[in-house]
């Protein structure tokens, strides 16, 4: 057993925090998304072509630094510790990791254009009738010559006004609700027959519904087996959730940071208010969910190569107790914060914005503790 | 004990129901159904037809403009407007200076202000927080000194709720900075036009404009515009505190909110059922309704004693924090039922984008406000005085610690 991190790990780690210091302090990310586009392009070549950031979790026979899901959740965390708005998620670790799996020439022809910071891709699985479940689907793609035509409506894409690609589950046989008949592909985004709405998230980035009407697509936009294709997007959530966990552990660390240190300068009846024991305990209760949140993510981390059973059951412990401790760590940090905690001048509360939203990010707490039951506690 | 109405209460309710249903203007419904913020014009349409039929203040004693109805018609009241989804009124005036001003204030001040309040002519705004005195309000700066018959104010007041629409402020100021802290505040109420003051926005988590700073430089207020004595402005402000506490619970409302959150939930879909058929969603609805019922008849029975004669006491604080805390978790449901639709921003939209295309929506109506009201309500727990300091108000007040 060893939990210590490697050498490049830490010098992952390092670099992308010294240049996140350096490029991401709040008011400059303040600055990106209220801009018109939301983002400033510059952050995302400078990862991929000053850092090669982009590369970390990709083999070196692909161009990249050899690494996975730690790498992955290396990143995240930092890309979190700034409420960053990069498209890490969807374009590294979903689309990244779709890509990995199923390998060959869409493989060599993608990989190469995400590390390059050329690729931005967003992940369109999610629709207005099926909440957290992936294979109710009714969106279509329907065989037509050597390609499909697509159809269908995808709600809350995040990042798609910036994506130069979608990756898209839609049905390409049975019932919506079918495990089998369940597609992936990755497609242009700038296809004829795309439609998108695109509006601000209320924590920060940009997100688009996005219609496709009679999209026609080509035959190799296909990732992985036509109709047998959940099993491969259970896996790449998966990946993704843990991801966000470790998100979370960033956004959840500086949480309870800031208010360390604001409770320490504030002072009421005479006293800084961290004198006040009530408040030393809940701070301490933070704390503690910070730590669990991180002991979490790294065994849910450690899990993603088992078989597929004991790969959900892992992730959704992991998810189910981050979601909780987000709620709580983001709620008390408002909390003691006092009028300040609720005002937009703060980070603290665009960090609890984005603490919110993981929490359903993927699935809620009570939608991972259900499926941990049916897994792992099944008669 | 019992707890039926009697026939004259059912009366009585009826009678508010057919108000209610006859006279709620029909724009105000559609914009709180389509989840859009309100502004002034809207809390004050509302305002001026209670106004005309004389309801708008009841629990004001009549000869003041009360409606002298019994608690328990109160009760029915309140109940009734929350049930039909009415828009609360603004208590700066109505439940918080009038009943200073009735209970403290010269015949003139009565005379001028009361009249104003009740008809809505005059907004207020309520002056007490400052950037170094949240908690620990009698540590408040803001200097009055006097001057001929003015007073001389200059300070800093923050979170003053609603300012940027404000006529009047009621303000806490230092008219002795010897005495000790609590007494030597006097109560002061401050047109707010006067040269001097300035208003600046703050702008809260949801994106909205509801809480102020607002400086003063040099505003001269006239000494017959204090309430009370000078430097006993603490016991106004106490008494106003109370007051503030037993509206915070909030029942009424909070019954109307899970009845919203039950229709999201049969609305909503989770597989192939409602997520109101979700075992975990609906426990937790569940949960909520009895801790609402428990709040409800604490409040019945606090109530009871206010039939009895005794005034708002130091329980007041529990129905405080019970009651923010429900409706800081009906926030929480509501934000969960809606899922992914609790994302999109509409605040950042163009004015134009907002619904414009119909064919291609952004979610459900009731998602729009759904994460903005559940950052929005943090404040609940914090303002009015925060729940750790209500917690240290029973702590010692009512268990003697
Ligand atoms: C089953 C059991 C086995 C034990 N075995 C041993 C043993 O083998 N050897 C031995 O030496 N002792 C033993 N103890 C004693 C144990 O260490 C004490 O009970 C413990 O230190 C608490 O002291 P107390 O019982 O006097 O409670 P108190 O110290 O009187 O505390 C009462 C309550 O007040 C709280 N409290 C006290 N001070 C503070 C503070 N500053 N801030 C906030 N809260 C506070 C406590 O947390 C507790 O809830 C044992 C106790 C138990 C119950
Ligand atoms: C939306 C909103 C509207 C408001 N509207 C108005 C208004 O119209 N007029 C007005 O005058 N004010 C208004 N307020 C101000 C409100 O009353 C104050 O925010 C509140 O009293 C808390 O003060 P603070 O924000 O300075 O927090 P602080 O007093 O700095 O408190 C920070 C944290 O420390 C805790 N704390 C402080 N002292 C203790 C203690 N002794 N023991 C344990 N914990 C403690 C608090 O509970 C809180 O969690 C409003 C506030 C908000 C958020």
């Amino acid at each position: 057993m060893d939990f210590t991190y490697t050498e490049t790990q830490d010098m992952i780690r390092d670099t992308l925090s010294r240049f996140l210091a350096d490029t991401y302090d709040f008011e400059t990310r303040q600055k990106f998304i209220n801009g018109d586009t939301g983002r400033d392009p510059a952050i995302w070549t400078a990862l991929a072509q000053d850092l090669g950031m982009l590369g970390a979790a990709f083999s070196e026979e692909q161009g990249g630094l050899g690494g996975g899901a730690l790498e992955n959740a290396i990143i995240m965390e930092e890309l979190g510790k700034v409420i960053a708005i990069e498209p890490y998620l969807p374009t590294v670790v979903i689309a990244g990791g779709a890509l990995k799996a199923v390998g060959g020439a869409q493989a060599d022809a993608m990989i190469p254009e995400i590390i390059a910071g050329n690729a931005i891709v967003a992940f369109a699985y999610a629709e207005p009738q099926g909440r957290y479940d992936l294979a109710n689907l009714r969106t279509t793609a329907k065989k037509d010559g050597a390609g499909y035509v697509l159809n269908g409506h995808k709600s809350t894409v995040y990042a798609a006004p910036w994506a130069s690609h979608l990756l898209v589950t839609a049905r390409t046989g049975r019932n919506q609700r079918d495990k089998d008949g369940v597609s992936l592909f990755l497609i242009d985004a700038n296809l004829a027959g795309i439609v998108r709405r695109d509006y601000p998230t209320v924590d920060g980035s940009r997100a688009s519904e996005i219609y496709f009407e009679n999209v026609a697509i080509p035959g190799d936009a296909l990732l992985g087996g036509e109709g047998t294709g959940l099993p491969l997007i259970e896996q790449i959530v998966d990946e993704a959730t843990v991801a966000v966990c470790a998100e979370a552990t960033g956004v959840m660390q500086k949480l309870h940071e800031g208010t360390l240190e604001y409770t320490q300068q504030r002072k009421q009846f005479g006293l800084p208010i961290a004198k006040f024991q009530v408040l030393q305990h809940r701070m301490v209760d933070m704390f503690m969910e910070v730590e669990q949140a991180r002991s979490m993510t790294v065994m849910g981390t450690l899990k993603l190569d088992l078989p597929a059973n004991e790969r959900m059951a892992a992730v959704s412990a992991c998810k189910s107790k981050v979601a909780r401790g987000a709620k709580f760590v983001g709620q008390n940090a408002i909390q003691t914060h006092g009028g300040i905690g609720i005002t937009q001048e703060l980070a603290i509360g665009h960090y609890f914005k984005r603490a919110t939203m993981i929490e359903g990010q993927f699935g809620s707490a009570d939608y991972h503790l259900d499926r941990y039951e049916r897994i792992a506690l099944a008669d | 004990m019992d707890m039926e109405f009697s026939p004259e209460d059912l009366a009585f309710q009826k009678e508010v129901r057919e108000f209610i249903a006859e006279n709620y203007p029909a724009e105000l419904r559609g914009k709180q159904d389509e989840g859009d913020e309100l502004g002034k014009e809207d809390f004050l349409a509302w305002h001026r037809i209670l106004y005309k039929k004389g309801w708008v203040a009841p629990a004001w004693p009549v000869e003041y403009g009360g409606t002298g109805w019994t608690p328990t018609q109160r009760f029915i009241f309140s109940e009734e407007t929350a049930r039909a989804d009415c828009i609360r009124l603004m208590p700066f005036g109505l439940a918080m200076v009038g009943p200073v001003i009735y209970t403290f204030g010269t015949p003139e001040q009565k005379a001028h202000f009361l009249p104003r309040i009740l008809s809505g002519e005059d907004w207020w705004c309520q002056g007490y927080s400052e950037p170094g005195a949240g908690s620990d309000l009698a540590s408040l700066r803001t200097a009055a000194v006097r001057d001929g018959d003015d007073y001389i104010v200059n300070g800093q007041k923050t979170w003053t709720t609603m300012a940027q629409h404000a006529d009047w402020g009621f303000f806490l100021v230092r008219t002795d900075k010897d005495a000790k802290q609590q007494e030597g505040i006097s109560f002061l109420l401050v047109d707010m036009k006067s040269p001097g003051i300035t208003v600046r926005p703050i702008i809260t988590l949801g994106g909205e404009h509801e809480v102020n700073e607002v400086w003063l430089e040099d505003v001269r207020v006239p000494q017959s515009q204090r309430v009370y004595e000078e430097n006993k402005g603490w016991t106004c402000a106490k008494f106003l505190l109370a007051h503030e506490r037993t509206g915070i619970a909030g029942v009424a409302s909070s019954k109307r909110g899970i009845e919203k959150v039950k229709e999201i939930a049969r609305t909503e879909l989770d597989g192939d059922k409602p997520l109101f058929a979700n075992p975990f969603f609906k426990r937790k609805l569940a949960e909520l309704e009895i801790d609402l019922t428990a709040l409800e008849f604490t409040e019945l029975r606090s109530l009871a004693g206010a039939n009895a004669g005794k005034g708002p006491g130091p329980e007041s604080s529990l129905l405080k924090i019970k009651g923010s805390e429900i409706q800081q978790r009906l926030t929480e449901l509501t934000l969960e039922a809606v899922g992914h639709y609790g994302a999109p921003y509409f605040r950042g939209f163009g004015a134009n984008d907002l619904g414009g295309d119909n064919e291609h929506p952004i979610g459900p109506d009731y998602a729009h406000r759904a994460a903005p009201t559940y950052f929005n309500m943090r404040k609940t727990t914090i303002y009015g005085g925060s729940n750790e300091i209500q917690r240290n108000i029973i702590a010692k007040m009512v268990l003697g610690l």
